[in-house]
C-alpha cells in the first residue's frame, strides 16, 4: 500500500513562507485562503523565549472527521491516504470545516484576486467550481497522479511532488510514502523524534513534525 | 511552557466563522419544533390545540431547515444532503425531517398510528441534531460529552414550553405531562453547570451570559409562574403560557450562544518544541 505523508522539520523551518507562496501560485487560492500556512509561534517569557515556525494545512488524516460528517460524500479518502473534495458534489454546508481540528478548510463565496483584477496566473487557474464549496490542501494530488503516470516518484522527483515541498528553501518539508520503509519520509521519521498535532483527538494525521534528533 | 515539557502549547483558538445565526436557527427551530411535536403527540391534547401544536412544530422545524438552506453555499444542490446516511448526522437529520413532515401532517389529520410515529420521529430528529454538534471534533464546546444531552433536553424544554403555552391559551386544563416538563426544566438547570464546567476557559466565559439567562429567564421565572398558575384552580392560565414561552426563549438564547459565541476552534498546538543547536 501507499500512504502519502508530509514531514515538517521544525528545527529547519525558518518561516520564510515560500511554501505558502508556492501553494498560492500552484493552486491560485484567493486572498485569505492559504492551503499551506506557516504559523509564527512564540513561547515562554523573556528571557526564556522560544520561537517556532509551524507549517500547517490539511493533515490528510487516517480517520478524517471532515469525511465522517460530510452529508454529500463530497469529501472522500483515496486508498493512498489523500483526502479529496469533489467540488461538483459539495453543497457548501461547511460542516467539514467545523469538524476539522486543524482549521484547514475554507469556503469562499465570491471570486476575488490579490490585486483586484485577476493576474495571468490567477485567470489561468481560476475555477468557478471552487466557489461556495469547501476547499483545502490537496497534497497537489494532480501533480502526484501525473507524476506517477510518468513513472516518477512523489517526494523525490519535483514534477511529482507538492509545490510547497519543492519550494522549501531549507528542506524543512518532505513528502513521500510512509508505508515504504526506504522512502525519504520513513527514513526521516525513523532517524528523528516526531509528533503529530492534536493526536489525542484520534484523527491520525498523515502530517508529522520533527522536533529533535534520534536518541544518542 | 518549556520545550519538552509534554504539555501542548500553541496560539489561541478563535471563534469559528463558518456557522452563524443561520446554523443556530436550525438548532433553535428544529429543537423547539421537534420538542413541540413530541409533546403534542405524546400528550392528551385533542382538537384545534393539537393541530396547532403539530403544525406549529412542523413550521419551526421547517424554519430551521430553511435557515440551513440559506447558509449553504450551493443551495440548488441541497438534495445531496441525503447521500451520506452511513456516517453523517446531517444526512440523518435531513432524512428524518423528510419523514417527519408527512407523518406529522397525518397525525394532525387524526390518524392514531401517525401520532405514535410522530413521537418517534420527532425524538429521532432531536437526537440527530444533538449528534451533529457532537460529531464536530474541531469545536471543543460542541464535542464535549454533555453537549448532546444538553441539546436534547433544551429542545424538549423549548417544545414542551410552547406546547404548554398553546394548551393554556386554548383554555385546556393543566395536563399531567406538565410535570414531566417541569422535571425537564430542572434537568436542564442541573445539566448546564455540569456541561460548562469542563469546557475550555474561553468557551466558559462566552457562555456566561447565556447561563444567566437560563438560570433566571429559563428556570426561576417559569417556576415562579407555575406557582402562580397552581394557586388558581381550574384551566391553565396565561401564567403557565408565559412560563412555557420564557423557558423556550431561554433555550433559544443558549443554543444561539453555543453555536455562535462558544464555538472556539481547536487552535494550533505543539506537543514539543524544536530542539535546535548544541545540547546542554
Amino acid at each position: 500500500m501507499t500512504r502519502w505523508t508530509m514531514v515538517a522539520d521544525l528545527r529547519r523551518c525558518v518561516g520564510c513562507q515560500t511554501c505558502t507562496a508556492a501553494c498560492k501560485h500552484a493552486n491560485a487560492t484567493p486572498p485569505g485562503v492559504q492551503w499551506r500556512r506557516v504559523l509564527d509561534m512564540e513561547f515562554g517569557e523573556y528571557p526564556n523565549v522560544q520561537r517556532a515556525f509551524v507549517p500547517v494545512g490539511c493533515q490528510h488524516c487516517e480517520d478524517p472527521p471532515c469525511m465522517e460528517v460530510c452529508p454529500s460524500t463530497a469529501t472522500r479518502k483515496r486508498a493512498d491516504g489523500i483526502v479529496t473534495i469533489d467540488y461538483d458534489v459539495c453543497i457548501g454546508c461547511a460542516y467539514c470545516a467545523v469538524a476539522c481540528p486543524y482549521q484547514a478548510r475554507y469556503k469562499t463565496d465570491r471570486a476575488s484576486f490579490a490585486y483586484g483584477a485577476a493576474t495571468e496566473n490567477e485567470a489561468k487557474r481560476h475555477d468557478d467550481a471552487r466557489l461556495a464549496v469547501a476547499t483545502k490542501c490537496t497534497f497537489c494530488v494532480d501533480r502526484i497522479d501525473a507524476g506517477l503516470a510518468q513513472g516518477l516518484t512523489p517526494g523525490v522527483d519535483p514534477a511529482a511532488t507538492p509545490a510547497c515541498v519543492n519550494a522549501c528553501i531549507a528542506q524543512a518539508l518532505a513528502f513521500g510514502d510512509a508505508d515504504d520503509p526506504q522512502s525519504n519520509v520513513s527514513q526521516l521519521l525513523a532517524q528523528n523524534r516526531s509528533f503529530r498535532m492534536h493526536e489525542e483527538l484520534g484523527t491520525g494525521p498523515n502530517f508529522h513534525y520533527l522536533w529533535d534528533g534520534g536518541e544518542p | 511552557m518549556t520545550p519538552g515539557s509534554g504539555g501542548a502549547v500553541g496560539p489561541d483558538p478563535w471563534v469559528q466563522r463558518h456557522w452563524d445565526w443561520r446554523a443556530a436557527g436550525n438548532f433553535i427551530g428544529g429543537g423547539a419544533g421537534s420538542g413541540l411535536i413530541l409533546f403534542a403527540a405524546l400528550g392528551d391534547t385533542q382538537g384545534a390545540p393539537l393541530v396547532a401544536a403539530l403544525l406549529g412544530g412542523l413550521a419551526l422545524v421547517g424554519a430551521g431547515l430553511l435557515c440551513v438552506w440559506l447558509e449553504i453555499g450551493r443551495p440548488w444542490r441541497a438534495l445531496n444532503v441525503f447521500v451520506n446516511l452511513r456516517t453523517s448526522w446531517m444526512s440523518r437529520e435531513a432524512a428524518v425531517a423528510a419523514l417527519l413532515v408527512p407523518v406529522t401532517l397525518a397525525a394532525a389529520a387524526g390518524i392514531p398510528l401517525a401520532r405514535a410515529l410522530a413521537v418517534v420521529l420527532a425524538g429521532a430528529f432531536l437526537f440527530a441534531q444533538s449528534r451533529i454538534l457532537r460529531a464536530a471534533r474541531g469545536i471543543p464546546a460542541w464535542r464535549a460529552p454533555l453537549a448532546a444531552p444538553l441539546v436534547v433536553v433544551t429542545g424538549l424544554v423549548e417544545g414542551g414550553g410552547l406546547w404548554l403555552a398553546i394548551g393554556a391559551l386554548s383554555g385546556a386544563p393543566t395536563p399531567p405531562l406538565a410535570w414531566v416538563w417541569a422535571a425537564l426544566l430542572i434537568a436542564r438547570f442541573l445539566l448546564w453547570p455540569a456541561y460548562v464546567r469542563p469546557l475550555p476557559e474561553r468557551a466558559r466565559r462566552a457562555l456566561e451570559p447565556a447561563g444567566r439567562t437560563l438560570r433566571w429567564l429559563g428556570t426561576a421565572l417559569p417556576f415562579a409562574l407555575i406557582a402562580l398558575d397552581a394557586m388558581r384552580p381550574g384551566p391553565a392560565t396565561a401564567w403557565l403560557a408565559l412560563a412555557g414561552v420564557a423557558a423556550a426563549l431561554a433555550g433559544s438564547r443558549v443554543k444561539h450562544a453555543l453555536v455562535t459565541r462558544a464555538s472556539f476552534n481547536q487552535g494550533f498546538a505543539l506537543a514539543r518544541l524544536p530542539v535546535r543547536g548544541a545540547r546542554p
